[in-house]
């Protein structure tokens, strides 16, 4: 994948008419090679070297939407088989199933757990993506209705599962501005699936039981002109799935393989009957690689645990998490709680913040942007000392909402206590907490 | 075209360590490819889950996971057999947390003595882990290889400020440490370094590349263990081929969202069965990233985590 400056060079004009902007064919293609430069800023390209430039750019694995509004899932696009490589971009989509077997009432508290079910982490709404929208009963009357109904009620990706053309045909006819992907192609119906997903501009699932078929049918579809597809290897063995996953990534990422070139959806709910277990092949897909993953229904205690697993896992590896600077009101804060100051490195919030809540002492804590650094590796980079602290508090505006003047520092940095109160000037107190966060709640007791 | 397997090529291998002694006895390490990739490589020995006994009751545990013990917590032997039978344990792990300075402070002696009575009522190998203070575990742990010469513990966390100390014992003595170093693979191969030149042999070295909990670093210990097992297997960086430990029980259930009830986060489910998913989750995450042993707490997490390992491991 990816040509060089000079592989490049070797198709433009040569010229150095500068007209995009660069004094020469070579610094351009140098531009290109880099990813600086936009192929369209030299006019005198042939059509014929344009294909086989974008050919060559085009990203290793296909990045594609599902669904529509404030609720599109992206796929794909990912470029490294471990974070630590450079970083992990899309998130996998996590889909809840109904089927139109399925009683009512169950449909309904479905829909009210993936509506419901969000959770507020770092500044970040984690949530739910996507339903998968199954065609148990055969009957293509009953699946538009519940294709209508979710699309309807939720904001969802929606997945069309169907072995059936007549419903699938009806369910994309239903949803299409949804952009729904379609579930899903083999050898029997291909033609037809190809020409649904082209006329309605829809993402299209391949399916095949082993990789060498799965790539043979996404060929026969790129050569229909699908550009937008998912690719489901059949296994449903923990070790095989988990195989195929990485062979895929591989396939695309080594041998720039492009009928393997697309995210992957994976199944869960097809794996076992524990629902437990089900999080924890799930969990297993998060991190080698799915694009989507199926799990058979959700409860806060499956969802929240694998939601927090993909944030993590899918956090740039190279950039810490950072809080906004500001003031945290932690319980019920008044006029006399005692105030804490602290990073933005997040995980420090996040542990400082749970010992607080775990006290039940409401506490002010007060925030400082220390670009994302712990509190030892900010003291010890000077952006987490007294003087600049002691400016932060003051203009923090929390002297307008206690009636005390008494701040309580990290233990780690007690040196810094003297400066501080110098900074702060003689109305304030400074008082020196616990090295650990651990024991916050104990020194919180205590009366402060 | 035929689709071929794209392979990569590995040049290292974990070493093997055996651990405790007798019919119990477990051997870890031996992969020859990244983890679990069990279609181009071998792991001869599977990953295995110790299971935590505290040599005091433990304060902090939320019910959820108090409950399976509560008979046990005063008494680290009777805790220590019950992990055995009924729950299946292959390792106990025995957590010093009553040496803490900041805690309850108890004597290096003391601790040696519990250390002793577990190790010889039970025959599954026996960690023994420290407060996680330097100092007072550089006391503690030397005090522990001694009193237990020839039980072939497995001792730590050994970090640079206390291997000396401990790790002169520790060959002395006949057990196995544990080098711990703060997500940082350049410090975890210094650590190796040093321990190799104090005369440790290979075969009774583990590796701590320190545990953040899901939600709480999970991630820096995820890629801190991947590179190093790429290092060790295609860059043949001979001092990172160790098997690594674990010790990610007491990072789950530390957390808010493993402790919280019902009332505090209706919105998080089923709070006994959302911590067994947090610690089992978070020991899938492990596993992927190349954890050879993991220290775990709820029955249900492990025996979940033992039915997964099982599956991977399936023809
Ligand atoms: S516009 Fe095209 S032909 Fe002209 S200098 Fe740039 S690359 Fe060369």
């Amino acid at each position: 994948m990816g040509l060089t400056g000079i592989q490049i060079f070797k198709l433009l004009p040569k010229t150095n008419c500068k007209e995009c902007g660069v004094p020469t064919c070579l610094a351009f293609a140098m531009n290109l090679a880099a990813g600086k430069a936009e192929l369209a800023s030299c006019p005198y390209v042939s059509e014929e070297t344009k294909a086989q430039l974008s050919e060559a750019s085009a990203p290793p694995i296909r990045p594609l939407a599902i669904g529509s509004g404030e609720n599109v899932l992206k796929i794909g696009g990912e470029t490294v088989q471990f974070r630590h490589e450079k970083t992990f971009v899309n998130k996998p989509g996590f889909a809840i199933l109904v089927s139109d077997a399925m009683p009512e009432a169950e449909i309904e508290n479905r829909l009210k757990r993936f509506n419901g079910l969000r959770y507020d982490r770092v500044g970040l709404t984690l949530r739910p993506e996507l339903i998968a929208i199954k065609n148990e009963s055969g009957d293509p009357v009953k699946f538009e209705a519940l294709v209508k109904k979710v699309k309807s009620e939720t904001d969802a990706a929606m997945i069309l599962m169907s072995e059936k053309i007549e419903a699938l045909t009806a369910g994309v006819k239903a949803s299409s501005d949804r952009v729904p992907l379609i579930y899903s192609v083999n050898e029997g119906n291909l033609e037809t699936l190809a020409g649904l997903a082209l006329e309605y501009k829809c993402p299209l699932t391949v399916k095949a039981d082993n990789l060498e078929a799965l790539s043979g049918l996404a060929e026969k579809l790129m050569a229909a002109g699908l550009k937008d597809l998912v690719l489901d290897p059949g296994y449903r063995t923990l070790r095989r799935a988990f195989e195929d996953q990485i062979l895929i990534r591989r396939a695309a990422l080594l041998h720039q393989n492009r009928s393997l070139g697309f995210p992957t959806i994976t199944f869960p709910c097809e794996m076992t009957n524990d629902p437990m277990k089900e999080a924890l092949i799930a969990a297993t897909f998060v991190a080698k690689y799915a694009g989507i993953i199926v799990l058979s229904d959700f409860r806060g205690e499956t969802l929240f645990p694998l939601l927090v697993e993909r944030l993590n896992i899918y956090t740039d590896p190279q950039r810490p998490m950072m809080m906004q600077e500001g003031i945290y009101p932690i319980g019920n804060p008044g006029e006399d709680s005692p105030i804490l100051v602290t990073v933005n490195f997040s995980l420090t919030y996040f542990i400082v913040s749970g010992e607080i809540e775990a006290s039940r002492v409401s506490c002010w804590l007060l925030v400082m942007d220390t670009e994302g650094l712990s509190v030892l590796t900010a003291w010890a980079a000077g952006k987490f000392v007294g003087d600049a602290i002691g400016t932060f508090i003051k203009k923090s505006g929390i002297a307008d909402k206690v009636k005390h003047r008494q701040v309580v520092i990290p233990g780690a940095v007690a040196v810094i206590s003297g400066d501080l109160e110098e900074e702060l000037g003689p109305d304030w107190k400074v008082q020196i907490g616990p090295r650990e966060a651990a024991h916050l709640p104990a020194f919180l007791k205590m009366g402060n | 075209m035929p689709f071929e397997i794209p392979r990569i090529t590995y040049t290292g291998t974990i070493k093997k360590v055996t651990l405790g002694k007798g019919p119990k006895a477990v051997t870890i390490g031996g992969e020859t490819s990244y983890p679990l990739y069990l279609f181009e490589g071998e792991m001869p020995h599977p990953p295995r889950i110790a299971m935590e006994v505290y040599d005091a009751p433990p304060e902090d545990w939320p019910e959820t996971v108090l409950e399976p013990f509560r008979d046990v917590v005063h008494d680290p032997v009777a805790w220590a057999k019950k992990c055995i039978e009924p729950f299946g344990a292959e390792l106990i792990a025995l957590q010093l947390v009553s040496t803490d300075p900041n805690g309850l402070n108890r004597t290096a002696e003391e601790a040696a003595e519990t250390a002793k009575k577990v190790a010889a009522s039970i025959d599954v190998p026996l960690i023994i882990w420290g407060s996680g203070n330097a100092d007072k575990d550089g006391d503690v742990l030397r005090k522990v290889a001694e009193v237990c010469d020839g039980m072939n513990l497995i001792i730590g966390p050994i970090v640079e400020g206390n291997y000396k100390q401990v790790g002169a014992g520790a060959i002395g003595y006949g057990h196995t440490v544990i080098a711990s170093s703060p997500i940082d693979i350049n410090l975890a191969k210094q650590l190796n370094i040093l321990l190799g030149n104090l005369g440790i042999p290979d075969s009774r070295i583990i590796v701590d590349p320190t545990t953040g909990g899901l939600g709480y670093g999970i991630e820096y210990t995820y890629s801190v263990m991947e590179r190093d097992r790429m290092a060790a297997l295609t860059q043949q960086d001979e001092r990172l081929q160790f098997p690594i430990i674990c010790n990610m029980a007491k990072e789950v259930w530390k957390t808010k969202e493993a402790k919280a009830s019902d009332e505090e986060a209706p919105d998080l489910g089923n709070p006994q069965k959302r911590g067994v998913l947090m610690e089992a989750v978070t020991a899938v995450i492990l596993l992927l990233a190349g954890a050879d042993i993991l220290v775990m707490r709820h029955p249900e997490a492990i025996q979940l985590v033992r039915e997964m390992i099982s599956d991977f491991m399936a023809k």
